[in-house]
């Protein structure tokens, strides 16, 4: 090993990624960094290894041509050779553009045409076949490198390189020139742009966001403190790459504080992955926080009579005293005595099939969390938190304390960041963690960074009286109803999304009389029912026009207006009219982000009609939809909508 | 093409099977050819699974000669016949319901297995290393067909097509020359039947596995074969490459009727 800048164990040029890597593969190098299910068995790699791969990739993409400020796209599921890539990238002085996955090939070469590409590290041929479709549209485009080889022993285009082949080069080219890579490591700045993340583009085109390696280890190192991580933390990496997120968590975090990440054998294994690795860090979007908790119940429901009635038992003290235990806050000797029973028979059980035995902290943000949902899992002692943060800042704005969790706040501001509240309510934010610009936007940078260096969010809310800060809605979705009154829709649809029946919700009422809602159906949820109540369905379509659905779904209405009633500056409003729509929302149609967030002027425009007849006081509306498949395929549904009143109820407070 | 087709592997000449006063099988000449994908078609009760049964030793027929890589076969049971690598699926899946999908794979490996039944009781030394290795194999597979997910679920409880997809597997694990395939794609859907294509060909090219294949959609046999041989009560009408054997009249004629 040289004696380089980039090897050496001073803490103080710890400020780009790649020397956190040297770093930590000459401090700890026989401690696991990387985990990966292959033929069913997790295979290990320590930091020396990685560290050893990173280089000859470099060393490779040195070899094909690669230059200091080029950028390498980055296209696949949580593979260590993906996360070995935007290493070795970083050490060139290159710039990983992280991208989804699961996109179409045409927004694909949107993001490539933007960034512009000529280096492209992929999965597998699914994604080698994409780049083959678009590189008409890419000019630029030199390389492609894939990683799994399957499935492409025929292609023969010149451009297409194995990443085994890469770093077969790169191991040469290293042998020939020892200091190369050193010195490449040594030019890097913290202040380079260490990534390019692309925001999801619920306004407008993806814009992509440039981040620097000293803003995203200044989020992480604030992250690790915060929560106390070490390198004995596990993590499993399963969320998406190019997700600000899992930049964070499973590369920047796993980089400053050294512990291991984890990847999933493939996107169906990962419950089975999660408990065999029993992580001590996790993190899920609310959805997947759901869905197990549903999947839980259901299995539940099929329990003996005792078991269930053991399970309802020990719930309740949980419910009653699991939280503040959790807290450390006072509580009776017996209520402590009832929990510890409960936890030898029901939490501990449930934990360890759950895969959460070993959890300390647990993150869920993206979107909100019910409260039901929320104190569920904090119930049965599993740390669940919440933080708030997007692309622009590291995701890395609040977070919530230990010990001081609020069901319906995200945390105070978290270390070296500085919050406030525009005269709008809309949250503005200041830090080390800031982006550096849009990528070629100068207009769009200056208009998100005001005058005196704060970040607008974009999103509106308040702090309460401790010092929380809880969010309302998007800034510029929150609206005015005709009679004056506040029309926050997402606030309304998270209402109504934690019914366990519902899975997404469009509320409409700005410069309207009242709120209108469309409905989608959670399939699941509601086919287990209908097969409780010996229903016969089709299909979703089918299922979603019963009468028997609707009554269902017009209950939940009613409690959520029942719900805005009491509150004084929501109580206007309540949901008059409402309908289920006949298809499911979907990324692929363009209806809501890779995110899964809901694309609100997309799906008004696309159902001006039903609209229409929501505010016309129809009783129904034909509408006919073109449905896209995932490989491109459009089919067309059509369905006569019923549409149905709610009732509403009188406010209990007066509007302050 | 990186695959090239080879020699003659199995050559059936005249064969005719009878059950009793049945008929089953009358003079039936073909043969496959390595590394191929050959198919069998025909009308129902054609014969196609006999032809099957013929070709892996089930059912020995009463005339005819079946040369195997060039050699005349005598009389030869199905456990010889997988010995010398011929594996196949059946049309009414015939998987252990209660046992994992591993354990089902594992059983494709059961001639590839040296140890006596004390060692693997035993389960010490040599036995030991050779579940590892075979544990290897059987994950290839696993991985191959893309079935991690659902490793260690037992098969009754799978969707049919998952099913398919494991005796697939098992037969795959034996790493068998020739892979007889009864109606894989049976009562699946579009997707399912997609899938399934793609793994045969998969199969085919990574593995140079010859395949038999008996298949009613006429959309993938002729998709996916290199030739085709019919069938119909017990005669062969047709043999030949797909664009041959779906202009032929007889085929027509078996498959659709003529006007009288």
């Amino acid at each position: 090993m040289s004696n380089t800048r980039a090897t050496a164990a001073d803490s103080a040029s710890l400020d780009t990624f790649p020397r956190l890597l040297m770093h930590h593969a000459q401090q700890r190098p026989t401690r696991p960094a990387m985990r990966e299910k292959e033929y069913g068995i997790w295979q290990t790699y320590t930091w020396a290894e990685v560290a050893d791969k990173v280089r000859a990739i470099a060393s490779g993409l040195a070899e094909l041509g690669f230059k200091r400020g080029d950028r390498l796209a980055v296209v696949g599921d949580n593979r260590p050779r993906l996360y070995w890539s935007v290493a070795a990238c970083q050490c060139l002085g290159g710039i990983p553009v992280m991208m989804y996955q699961d996109a179409v090939a045409q927004e694909m070469s949107y993001v490539m045409q933007d960034a512009e590409i000529r280096f492209a590290c992929v999965e597998d041929q699914e994604q080698v076949d994409k780049m083959l479709e678009i590189k008409e549209t890419l000019p630029l485009l030199e390389h492609v490198i894939y990683d799994d080889p399957r499935g492409l022993r025929h292609y023969n285009q010149t451009f297409l390189h194995g990443l085994d082949e890469v770093l077969e080069m790169g191991r040469i080219h290293d042998r020939n020139h020892p200091d190369f890579l050193n010195n490449e490591i040594d030019k890097g700045s913290p202040e380079d742009i260490s990534v390019m993340l692309y925001t999801s583009g619920t306004t407008g085109k993806p814009k992509g966001v440039c981040q620097s390696h000293s803003a995203f280890i200044a989020a992480a190192k604030g992250g690790c403190s915060f929560d106390k991580l070490t390198d004995q933390d596990d993590i499993l990496s399963y969320l998406p790459m190019a997700w600000v997120g899992d930049h964070l968590f499973s590369y920047a975090q796993a980089l400053v504080a050294g512990f291991t990440i984890n990847c999933p054998e493939s996107g169906e294994t990962v419950m089975g992955d999660l408990r065999e690795i029993g992580p001590t860090y996790y993190f899920a979007p609310p959805r997947v926080f759901e869905n197990l908790l549903t999947q839980v119940m259901i299995r539940m429901e099929d329990a003996s009579s005792f078991k269930r009635k053991l399970f309802g038992h020990f719930m309740d003290v949980a419910k009653r005293c699991g939280a503040d235990i959790l807290d450390g806050k006072p509580v009776s000797a017996g209520d402590r005595l009832q929990y510890a029973l409960g936890n030898l028979l029901v939490y501990g059980p449930l934990k360890n099939v759950l895969g959460m035995s070993r959890i300390r902290v647990a993150y869920t943000a993206g979107a909100a969390i019910g409260p039901d949902l929320f104190r569920f899992y904090r119930s049965i002692g599993i740390n669940l938190k919440q933080l708030y943060g997007q692309t622009e800042t590291c995701a890395y704005v609040c977070l919530q304390p230990d010990g001081q969790i609020k069901l319906d706040s995200v945390g105070t501001p978290a270390p070296n960041v500085e919050v406030k509240l525009a005269d709008n309510g809309e949250i503005l934010v200041k830090g080390p963690m800031l982006l550096k610009a849009y990528y070629k936007r100068p207009d769009a940078t200056a208009e998100s960074i005001n005058a005196e260096g704060y970040f607008m969010t974009g999103d509106a809310g308040f702090f309460d009286e401790d010092g929380h800060l809880k969010i309302i809605d998007r800034a510029k979705d929150v609206g005015k109803l005709t009679g004056g009154g506040m029309f926050a829709p997402n606030y309304i649809e998270n209402k109504l999304k934690f019914f366990q029946h519902i899975k997404e919700v469009v509320c409409f009422g700005n410069g309207r009389d009242f709120v209108t809602a469309f409905v989608n159906i959670d399939l699941e949820a509601v086919g287990n029912w209908a097969e409780r109540k010996g229903m016969a369905y089709s299909g979703y379509t089918d299922l979603a026009s019963q009468p028997q659905v609707y009554e269902l779904i017009r209950e939940c209405v009613e409690k959520v207006n029942a719900d805005l009633a009491s509150d004084a500056n929501m109580s206007e409003s309540q949901i008059k009219r409402f309908l289920v729509l006949h298809k499911e929302l979907d990324a692929d149609d363009g209806e809501l982000t890779r995110t899964r967030k809901v694309r609100r002027n997309f799906v008004a425009e696309k159902y001006a009609v039903l609209i229409d007849a929501l505010y016309a006081g129809k009783k129904n509306q034909f509408i006919e939809t073109q449905v896209t498949y995932e490989d491109g395929r459009t089919n067309k549904v059509s369905a006569d909508l019923r549409i149905e009143d709610a009732k509403t109820f009188p406010p209990t407070r007066k509007a302050a | 093409m990186a695959r090239q087709i080879g020699d003659v592997i199995v050559d059936l000449q005249n064969i005719s099977l009878r059950f009793g006063g049945v008929k089953a099988l009358t003079d039936i000449s073909f043969n496959v050819r390595e590394h191929e994908i050959r198919s069998i078609i025909g009308p129902n009760g054609a014969g196609k699974s006999s032809m099957l049964n013929v070709i892996n030793g089930v059912y020995h027929p009463q005339e005819g000669q079946i040369f195997f890589k060039g050699a005349l076969r005598k009389k030869m049971e199905p456990h010889e016949a997988a010995e010398q690598g011929i594996a196949r699926t059946f049309q009414n899946i015939a998987l252990f319901k209660g046992m994992t999908v591993l354990d089902n794979i594992m059983t494709g490996r059961n001639l590839k297995m040296k140890c006596n039944f004390l060692q693997h009781a035993l389960y010490w030394g040599a036995a030991q290393k050779e579940e590892i290795a075979h544990r290897i194999k059987v994950e290839e597979v696993i991985e191959f067909l893309e079935i991690q997910d659902i490793r260690k679920t037992p098969v009754g409880r799978l969707p049919y097509g998952l099913q398919k997809r494991v005796e697939l597997a098992r037969a795959l694990a034996a790493e068998p020359h020739i892979l007889l395939l009864d109606e894989p794609m049976a009562g699946m859907n579009v997707e399912e039947k997609q899938d399934m294509c793609r793994f045969i060909l998969d199969v085919n090219d990574q593995f140079g596995t010859t395949i038999v294949l008996i298949e009613h959609d006429m959309g993938v046999v002729m998709d996916i074969s290199d030739r085709v041989v019919v069938l119909d009560y017990g005669k062969k009408i047709g043999d030949g490459e797909p664009d041959e054997v779906k202009n032929n009249p007889e085929v027509i004629k078996a498959y659709l009727g003529t006007a009288h």
